[in-house]
């Protein structure tokens, strides 16, 4: 924390907080949280990368999808706590400064969003999946954003942004 | 020279979105995502119980509770005025429960505290003591002797009826009866559902008592509608009210409603000072937030032998939960129900519809349709497939013997609606031949000897989008039009505002397509805004597929007097007469000589610069469009399916769908319609479907028993298109968002029923859940999807 000040209650709360420090998106960062605090609430109010969305509160939807040393797993459904000493990475951390990543270019190249409410959870899903299988077939893409609902698109073209940021990724590979 | 129109991102052009470009980043600004200083939040405390007199509330625990700021209770709302709420369809909705709670999920205390966590902790500390009184699941119990009248607020009710109304001719259509060679009857159920867009609804209200300005962000896809609501509602001042509708998470009709939350909100920051923000969990937006659909549908159809139909009935039985509160623009009780049968030529029609109050949420919206024509057209194909099963004739060649033919337009139709252009048998050709179905045919002839139960379901409809016009279509007497606003900078870039709210069909995208195409100016130079009412020119939002019909007509006919003043300057600059200028795409010549000539860029930098005299400088404008009729896309979407007769369960093995709607804006975001829309059609064919037990309790009340299909279970499209261009629209252009949503199901249905009615079954009511059809195919006995009722009275 660097602010100069913060304010406090001036009738104390005796809630008991937790320190943790997560790795966000490649950055370490702190907070003192309240060991109900789910981690979705902590990385969208506490470190304001709203990207994370919340869509259902029982990790049916998968709006709130981020990976976790790596893996897939809804936000909704963790608790802060559990993320102390682990790493996370968000949408926001898909794109480097300078360019998109290709699954950012293949959902739109491929008008694989419309709302955009689903679009982060899809691509961290995406991106999970393409780590672990870099040429998967459309059944694949299908079972493996399984966990993720969207509401707009009819799921065809989230397949094809999928199979376009595949191809991307294997010809950049060489 | 001659500017390529898809180059610049024209009509016609599948130009990439523009507002992708912050969505895949994650830099949205959705209603949750905003943050003011100071801002509070706020909890809504529901009923559990379906129907209960309130004997009291016992709110001191919450206020126990540190960071608690403030204790809403229907009571206090009332000191205000504010425990009631007209609805849009002139009935009165309770904000927060005074006397009684009328369905399970009804609002009965808010909690606004300093963070969501407190909020929840201190609604779990109310206490609330019901007497629970008899519940009423559907309208059939609604309308029986002595059945418990569910809104003894209201004055001249005697009974649990909404309405009964009719439309049609009634003695030409008992004449088609008498006359029919054979009446072939239907009657089904189109279960409640809930368009349930990933983002349920919220608000930030801010009132500043400095200004007395109030702002309020949220969930809305008419903020217009609102900014009036509220100031009639609030008895605020217009002037001083901002609806801002940043990006919303989908909408489908969900979000057109005013919700009890919004005004909680409000007032909640009024009384607070502070901004309040609530944002609704799953549970809450589906159990108490605008359902669709819910009626009960019977029908029968007066037919020749040769299979030419005279007449039709209907008579529907409509679901609205405790209170009217239908979202919906027409005069007519019932929607546009009587838009069923419009692709066909009938001589005479007549329908009945009753409408009831129950125990169940209220909010009726258009669930992604024009409001009732996905229930009008599921019966429509339904009831058409079922004659020509009774008449034993192909049900291809049936529809096309009926069909509107395409120098029959204008058509009036039996209900009255005038239907404008179409090539309804083309398209079932595309379809025929792209399904291939005469091959079909023999494949299920040969697999039924196998045992296996192939079928193939065709739904061809015409339907009704984009109300206005303003004579027939209104919400509050607020007539439906559409509005633009385009103002052209000095360099040629130009700001576009329209009357509309984008919920992910791709506004910002699309309406700089029109202007490039009107200007030639390119669409990358073109940014598009909504949703601001203190910046958007009035209008009436975005649902029933109007868009494009109503804001994109606007936006065609203000770049048209922005043309019109530019074409002024360029006679200026060219030192010629107005009537000796020419236009082609982005440019205006002199006719004598072609070669010299000004861009629409030299006419914008000369409104700022060099005016000819007597000229108002500027180059802005606002066209207000009131359509002189509705658009009549068509389409015809054919599945075919394969049932396991040992499990219930179905495939689909193809689905093709022809779409006719018009010009074509952008194609790649249609196709991205239509598959959405389709995905849904799916939906509620296969499994969404929002139900209730005997006591009221909402089964589906979170995405663990509300199905909604997942990539998994949706199965590919295959897209075709025909084009009849709309002779009224200024760009020729039909609406599109809904049709697959609102023709899509019966064909998934009719196949079904194609696979398994040479067993005997007539009827299995949507959604086709694996157990329905396993017990129909092996009983023979159609399933009905009534909700079950309690004999044992509580």
């Amino acid at each position: 924390m660097t602010s100069l000040y913060e304010e406090v209650s001036v009738t104390p709360v005796d809630v008991p907080v937790r320190r943790v420090t997560i790795t966000v998106n490649g950055e370490r960062r702190a907070a003192d949280v309240e060991p109900r605090l789910l981690l979705a609430h902590l990385l969208r109010q506490g470190f304001g990368l709203t990207g994370t969305h919340t869509g259902c509160d029982t990790t049916n939807c998968g709006a709130c999808t981020v990976l976790f040393d790596g893996r897939p797993v809804k936000s909704c459904t963790m608790l802060a706590v559990q993320a102390d000493g682990h790493d996370v990475q968000t949408v926001e951390g898909l794109a480097s400064a300078s360019e998109l990543h290709p699954i950012q270019e293949g959902f739109k190249e491929e008008h694989g969003l419309q709302c955009g409410y689903c679009t982060p959870g899809m691509m961290m899903a995406a991106k999970a999946l393409l780590e672990e299988n870099p040429d998967p077939s459309e059944d694949e893409i299908r079972w493996a954003l399984s966990g993720n609902l969207c509401r707009c698109t009819g799921y065809q073209n989230i397949v094809k942004a999928v199979l376009w940021a595949a191809d991307k990724l294997r010809a950049s590979a060489g | 020279m001659t500017i390529d129109e898809i180059k610049i991102g024209g009509m016609g052009a599948s130009r990439r979105r523009v507002e992708d470009n912050r969505f895949i980043r994650g830099r949205g600004n959705y209603v949750d995502d905003v943050v003011l200083p100071g801002m509070l939040h706020m909890e809504i405390l529901r009923s559990p119980l379906a129907h209960a007199r309130i004997r009291s509330i016992d709110v001191s625990k919450a206020w126990e509770i540190p960071g608690v700021r403030l204790v809403l209770t229907g009571d206090m709302m009332a000191t205000r005025n504010l425990a009631w709420m007209p609805t849009l369809s002139y009935d009165t909705q309770a904000v927060l429960a005074t006397d009684k709670v009328r369905f399970q999920g009804q609002e009965v205390a808010a909690v606004i505290a300093d963070d969501p966590y407190i909020a929840k902790d201190a609604c779990e500390a109310i206490v609330v003591d019901y007497e629970p009184l008899p519940v009423i699941v559907n309208p059939m119990q609604a309308m029986a002797d002595g059945a418990p009248l569910i809104r003894d607020d209201k004055e001249n009710q005697p009974d649990n009826k909404v309405f009964d109304w009719e439309v049609g001719d009634r003695a030409a259509t008992d004449q088609a009866f008498a006359e029919a060679d054979v009446v072939s009857k239907l009657e089904l159920h189109y279960p409640r559902s809930h368009p349930s867009p990933l983002e349920p609804c919220g608000s930030i209200a801010d009132f500043d008592r400095s200004t007395g300005k109030l702002t309020v962000y949220m969930t809305t896809q008419a903020p217009h509608i609102i900014r009036a609501a509220v100031a009639l509602v609030a008895e605020l001042p217009e002037h001083m009210i901002r609806i801002i509708s940043p990006d919303l998470g989908g909408g489908f009709g969900n979000k057109v409603p005013v919700y009890p939350g919004y005004v909680i909100s409000i007032l909640a920051s009024i009384l607070t000072e502070r901004p309040v923000k609530w944002i609704e969990d799953k549970t809450g937006n589906l159990i108490s937030t605008g359902f669709g659909r819910d009626v009960y549908l019977q029908g029968e159809m007066a037919l020749r032998k040769d299979g030419r139909i005279l007449g039709v009935r209907m008579h529907t039985i409509s679901d609205h939960g405790a209170f009217f509160s239908d979202a919906q623009p027409s005069k007519f009780k019932i929607g546009l129900m009587h838009s069923a049968f419009a692709c066909y030529d009938i001589p005479s029609a007549h329908l009945t519809a009753t409408g009831m109050y129950t125990n169940k949420a209220p909010g009726g919206v258009a669930y992604r349709c024009s409001f009732r024509v996905t229930e009008a057209m599921f019966f429509q194909e339904r009831m058409v497939q079922a004659a020509a099963d009774d008449l034993g004739m192909d049900q291809a060649e049936f529809r096309r013997m009926n069909f509107v033919r395409d120098d029959d337009f204008p058509h009036r139709t039996a209900f009255g609606f005038l239907t404008d252009s179409g090539q309804y048998g083309k398209c079932l050709d595309v379809g025929l031949e792209a399904i291939g179905y005469e091959q079909f045919l023999k494949d299920q002839e040969e697999a039924r000897k196998k045992g296996r139960l192939l079928g193939i379901g065709i739904s061809t409809m015409t339907e009704p989008l984009g109300a206005g016009n303003s004579r027939e279509y209104d919400i509050l007497g607020i007539k439906m039009f559409d509005s633009a606003e385009l103002r052209v900078h000095m360099t040629g870039k130009a700001i576009l505002r329209t009357g509309a709210k984008t919920q992910g069909q791709g506004h910002e995208t699309t309406w700089a397509q029109i202007v490039a195409h009107e200007l030639g100016i390119p669409a990358d130079d073109i940014v598009v805004e909504e949703g601001d009412t203190d910046t958007a020119p009035f209008g009436m939002g975005t649902y029933a597929s109007r868009s494009t019909p109503v804001a994109g007509a606007a936006v065609a006919m203000v770049a048209r007097k922005i043309r019109a003043k530019a074409r002024k300057i360029a006679a200026h600059l060219l030192e010629v007469s107005e009537e000796d200028v020419e236009w082609e795409l982005g440019r205006f010549y002199v006719r004598s000589q072609p070669d010299r000539g000004v861009s629409i860029q030299d006419c914008s930098m000369a409104a700022y610069s060099n005016v000819p005299d007597g000229m108002e400088p500027g180059l802005e404008n606002t066209a207000y469009y009131d359509p002189p009729n509705l658009t009549w896309p068509f389409a015809c979407y054919i599945a075919t399916v394969e049932v396991d007769p040992e499990t219930g369960v179905w495939d689909v093995l193809r689905m093709v769908a022809v779409d006719d709607c018009g010009v074509r804006i952008n194609p790649m975001i249609v196709e991205g319609q239509i598959m959405g829309g389709l995905t849904e059609a799916y939906a509620m064919a296969s499994m969404q479907f929002i139900t209730f037990d005997a006591d009221g309790n909402c089964v589906g009340s979170n995405y663990m028993d509300y199905l909604l299909p997942t990539a998994w279970e949706t199965p590919g499209f295959e897209l075709h298109e025909v084009v009849t261009p709309c002779p009224h629209h200024p760009i020729g252009a039909k609406g599109i968002g809904e049709c697959a949503t609102v023709g899509g199901p019966a064909a998934f249905v009719n196949a079904v029923m194609d696979a398994v009615k040479h067993l005997g079954v007539r009827n299995i009511d949507m959604p086709l859940l694996p157990d329905r059809v396993h017990q129909a195919a092996n009983t023979g006995n159609d399933v009905s999807g009534m909700p079950p009722v309690r004999t044992d009275a509580p």
